[in-house]
C-alpha cells in the first residue's frame, strides 16, 4: 500500500472524452498520477492517451464482495491471475476472494499468500476473505484476529459454500469480529433441510424428480441470524439471497434497526428454475435458481434498498464437473465477465435501477461493507483512478470469447445480453481497453507489486 | 428433453411418458399386442433386430427390469450386452460421458439405461456422446416409462381382452397408493394414464407427496379406506422402501401397513371387478397382503409377462429401420 503512488505513476495519463457520469451529466475525465485529476468539458493534457467515450457510461470501478478465485488448491478451475483477468474484463477493480480454497484461507499465512498473488497480477485489488471456522469445519473458530491484523487486513469472514449452522458458534463469531470492525458474511442454508438437495423445491422439482431445496432452509437461517445480530449488536452480511421470503425477513430486520446487509447475485436477478428442465448442469447453483415470483421480489428489493449490493458468486468449475448427470454436477456459475450485462438486462433496462444505483450496488456499498480502502469512491477529482467504461447500447450474443477466466461454466453462453465493458482502469492503468484485456506482462509492469 | 416421434411409427428415444402423445402411446401398446402373440408361438423369436446391438446399462441393481429388457431384445434377435455398474469401471469413478463414448465405439444401436440420478437418460440423449436410441429404464425419482406402458397394457387387456387394439383408457379410475414422492413409477403412470384418458387418484402419507402437486392432473388423498370406498377400477400399490422410516417419513412399518397397506380387510371391500397391481418387487405383509397379491384380481404376474411385450415394442419402434433418418 505504501508504495502504491510510486507504482501508479508508471501508467500514462488517460483523457476520457465525453463520458456520461453516473448522475447523467457528461464530462471529460482525466486520469493522471493514479487519481482522477480533472473533470469538466474540453479538458486537455499533454501526452495523455485520448479515449472517445461518447455514448459510454462511466462507473466507479466495480467491487465484487463474493468471488471464488480457487487458488490455492484448484488452479485447474481458476487462479488469482485468471480470476483477476475475468474481473477486469467485467469492469471490476476489486474482488473479495472467498475462503474455500485448499488450504482454506483460515490463517494469516494463507490470506497473505492470496493477497500477494493478487498484487503480483495487478489487474484488480484482491482482498482475501477469511474463513469463520477452521478448515470450514463448522466446529472451531479460525484465527480471525490473526487474519485481521495480517498484511491482508481481513474484515470479511465467511464459510461460504457452507453455512455456519451452529447457532452458538455463529453468535460467538458475530461478537468476536466486533474487535476489528469485521463482518460475518453468512451462506444461509440449513443443512438438515437441504440434504442431497438439487433444485428449488416446488412444482418443478416434484415433476423432475430432483430433491427439493426449500426456500425455508434459507429463510430460517436468515431469521435466526438477524435475531442473533440484534442480540449481540453485531454486523451481519447475508450472502446471495434468493427467495421472496428472504427479502421479507431482511426488510423486517432493517425496519427494526438491525445492522444487516444483503446481497443478490446477477443470476438470481435474471434466471429462473425453468431452465433446469433439460437437466443441463450449467444451471445448477447454490442457492438454486428460484421461481419467477422470487426473481421479481429480488429486483424490487434491490431497487428499494432492502438488498444492498449485487455480488457475482463467480464460481469456476472444470468441464468434467458440469459435463455429467445433474446429481453428480458441481454447484456454481462463473459470473464476473457477465455481471454488469446481466444487471443491465434485469434491473436497468427494466427501469428499476439508474446507473447511479448501479454504482451504488456494484461499487460504493460493497466497498463500504468490506471496509476496503481506495475502492468504491464516487467519480470526483482526487478520487483514486478506479474507473469502468461501459457501452449500454451494445448488444451481443454472449460467448466463450467473452470469458477471460479459465472456466466456461457460464449459464449465459449463446444468450443475447445488453451492454459491454469497453475499458477498465485500476490505479490509473488500463486493464481493459477497447473491450480487450491488456496483456498480463504490461499490467504486472504497471500495477504489479513484487515481494521478496 | 426431447422424445421426437417420426410420424407415429418410429421414435428417437423413450425418455418419459410426459411427452408421449396419445397416438404414439396407443400405437406402442398395439405393437406390444403383436409382440405378445410371439410369446405364444413355438419359436418365440422375430428376426427384426438382427445385427443390432442393445446395451443394458444399469447403474442401479434391478435384476427384474434388466432381464425383462434382455428377454425383449433377444426375442427380437438383437445382440445384447449387459453393462452393470457393479464390478465395472463405473464403480471406480468413470464418468457417464466416458461410459457413453465407450458404448458408442462398441457400436451400440440402443442403450437401455437405469440410473440413480434423475435426468441421466435425458443427458445421455442430448449430450452428443452417443448416437444410439436411449430407453429410460428408470432414472432416480423421475420416470420409468416402460413400467407405466406395461401397466397401461395390463389394464387395457383386463378391460378389453383380445379386442384391446386401438383402445384408450378413457374413464378408467386408478388409485395409486404409497410413496409418491420417491416413485418414478407413480410419475410415469400419472402422465401416461392421463394421456390415455384415465382418472388418477394418489393416496399416501402427507410426508410422501411432493411439495407442490398443483400442476399434476390427479386428485390427492391421505385416506386409503375412503379411496377403496369409491370402488376404483384399479388399485396400484407401490413398493415402500424400508429406509424411508429412518428419514422420518413415517414412524414404522406397522403403522404404515395399518394406514396405507392393502390388507385382507381392505382387499375384501374392493369391488369384484377391481384389479390389484404392483410393479414388484413386493413387500408382502407391508404394502400388500399375500391374499391380495395372489388373488385372481391381482395382475402382478401378468405385469411381468406384459413387460417383455411392451419392451419389445419399444425396442422395435426405436431401433428397426434406418436410424440415420430417424
Amino acid at each position: 500500500m505504501s508504495n502504491q503512488s510510486d507504482l501508479t505513476s508508471r501508467a500514462v495519463p488517460y483523457l476520457i472524452r465525453g463520458a456520461t457520469l453516473p448522475d447523467g451529466t457528461r464530462s471529460d475525465v482525466l486520469l493522471a498520477g493514479g487519481r482522477i485529476s480533472e473533470l469538466g468539458i474540453g479538458l486537455s493534457h499533454a501526452g495523455a492517451t485520448v479515449i472517445d467515450a461518447d455514448g459510454l457510461q462511466a462507473l466507479p470501478g466495480l467491487v465484487d464482495l463474493h468471488t471464488h478465485l480457487r487458488e490455492p488448491g484448484a488452479e485447474q478451475s481458476e487462479t488469482v491471475l485468471t480470476g483477476s483477468q475475468a474481473a477486469a474484463r467485467g469492469g471490476f477493480t476489486s474482488v473479495f476472494a472467498m475462503a474455500n480454497t485448499s488450504p482454506t484461507q483460515d490463517t494469516a499465512g494463507v490470506v497473505e499468500q492470496v493477497l500477494a498473488l493478487g498484487e503480483r497480477a495487478g489487474y484488480v485489488t484482491v482482498q482475501p476473505i477469511g474463513a469463520v471456522t477452521k478448515g470450514l469445519g463448522g466446529t472451531q473458530l479460525a484465527e480471525l484476529g490473526a487474519m485481521a491484523t495480517s498484511r491482508a487486513r481481513v474484515r470479511v469472514f465467511s464459510d461460504d459454500g457452507l453455512c455456519v449452522s451452529d447457532p452458538l458458534l455463529m453468535r460467538r463469531a458475530l461478537e468476536y469480529v466486533k474487535a476489528f470492525d469485521g463482518v460475518i458474511a453468512q451462506h444461509s442454508q440449513e443443512p438438515r433441510l437441504t440434504e442431497k438437495a438439487q433444485m428449488n423445491e416446488g412444482a418443478l422439482s416434484g415433476e423432475l424428480g430432483l430433491v427439493g431445496w426449500p426456500a425455508v432452509a434459507e429463510e430460517a437461517i436468515i431469521a435466526r441470524d438477524v435475531l442473533l445480530a440484534e442480540h449481540v449488536g453485531s454486523r451481519l452480511h447475508v450472502c446471495h439471497i434468493s427467495t421472496a421470503g428472504s427479502v421479507d425477513v431482511i426488510r423486517w430486520a432493517k425496519a427494526r434497526g438491525i445492522n444487516v446487509t444483503a446481497e443478490v447475485t446477477p443470476h438470481h436477478l435474471l434466471l429462473t428454475e425453468d431452465l433446469v428442465v433439460g437437466y443441463d448442469a450449467r444451471f445448477k447453483v447454490n442457492p438454486p435458481l428460484r421461481r419467477r415470483e422470487d426473481v421479481e421480489a429480488l429486483r424490487a428489493a434491490l431497487a428499494d434498498g432492502t438488498i444492498d449490493i449485487v455480488a457475482t458468486d463467480h464460481a469456476p468449475h472444470p468441464i468434467e464437473s458440469k459435463d455429467c448427470e445433474w446429481d453428480a454436477a458441481a454447484n456454481g456459475m462463473v459470473g464476473l465477465e457477465s455481471a454488469l450485462s446481466v444487471v443491465q438486462a434485469s434491473v436497468v433496462d427494466t427501469g428499476q435501477l439508474s446507473w447511479a444505483d448501479v454504482a451504488r450496488v456494484l461499487s460504493a456499498t460493497p466497498a463500504r461493507i468490506g471496509r476496503i480502502d481506495g475502492q468504491g469512491q464516487p467519480i470526483a477529482v482526487g478520487a483514486p483512478a478506479e474507473l469502468t467504461l461501459v457501452d449500454p447500447a451494445a448488444r451481443r450474443v454472449f460467448g466463450r470469447a467473452d470469458l477471460s477466466g479459465l472456466s466456461a461454466n457460464s449459464p449465459y453462453l449463446d444468450m443475447a445480453l445488453p451492454g459491454r465493458v469497453l475499458a477498465t482502469f485500476h490505479r490509473g492503468a488500463a486493464t481493459v481497453l477497447d473491450g480487450v484485456l491488456r496483456p498480463a506482462a504490461e499490467v504486472a509492469h504497471l500495477n504489479g507489486v513484487f515481494h521478496g | 428433453m426431447s422424445t421426437s416421434q417420426k410420424q407415429s411409427t418410429s421414435m428417437r428415444h423413450l425418455l418419459s411418458t410426459k411427452d408421449l402423445s396419445r397416438d404414439a402411446a396407443i400405437r406402442l401398446l398395439d405393437v406390444a399386442e403383436d409382440m405378445s402373440d410371439v410369446a405364444t408361438r413355438e419359436v418365440k423369436k422375430l428376426p427384426t433386430l438382427r445385427g443390432k446391438t442393445v446395451v443394458n446399462l444399469f447403474f442401479e441393481d434391478s435384476t427384474r427390469t434388466r432381464i425383462s429388457f434382455e428377454a425383449a431384445a433377444k426375442r427380437l434377435s438383437a445382440d445384447v450386452i449387459n453393462f452393470s455398474a457393479k464390478g465395472s469401471s463405473v464403480s471406480k469413478g468413470e464418468s457417464l460421458k466416458d461410459t457413453a463414448q465407450t458404448l458408442a465405439e462398441i457400436g451400440a444401436d440402443g442403450v437401455v439405461i437405469r440410473h440413480p440420478a434423475s435426468g441421466a437418460p435425458a443427458v445421455l440423449a442430448s449430450s452428443g456422446w452417443i448416437d444410439a436410441g436411449i430407453i429410460n429404464a428408470g432414472d432416480g425419482t423421475h420416470e420409468h416409462p416402460t413400467q407405466a406402458l406395461l401397466d397401461a397394457f395390463t389394464i387395457r387387456r383386463r378391460l378389453h381382452g383380445s379386442a384391446s387394439r386401438g383402445k384408450s383408457l378413457d374413464g378408467v379410475r386408478v388409485a395409486i397408493v404409497g410413496d409418491i414422492l420417491h416413485s418414478r413409477v407413480a410419475r410415469s403412470n400419472l402422465w401416461l394414464l392421463n394421456t390415455l384418458g384415465a382418472e388418477v387418484t394418489f393416496v399416501s402419507p402427507p410426508t410422501l407427496v411432493p411439495a407442490d402437486v398443483s400442476g399434476w392432473p390427479a386428485t390427492f388423498g391421505f385416506d386409503l379406506d375412503a379411496a377403496i370406498d369409491t370402488q376404483p377400477d384399479v388399485v396400484m400399490m407401490l413398493r415402500i422402501q424400508a429406509e424411508r422410516m429412518s428419514a422420518a417419513f413415517f414412524p414404522n412399518s406397522r403403522e404404515y401397513s395399518r394406514a396405507w397397506g392393502l390388507t385382507d380387510a381392505r382387499f375384501d371391500r374392493l369391488g369384484p371387478v377391481s384389479i390389484v397391481m404392483h410393479p414388484g418387487p413386493m413387500n408382502r405383509g407391508l404394502e400388500i397382503s399375500s391374499a391380495a397379491a395372489d388373488s385372481a384380481r391381482s395382475t402382478v404376474r401378468e405385469q411381468v409377462a406384459n413387460g417383455v411385450s411392451v419392451r419389445m415394442a419399444a425396442l422395435y419402434l426405436l431401433l428397426s429401420g434406418d436410424r440415420e433418418n430417424a
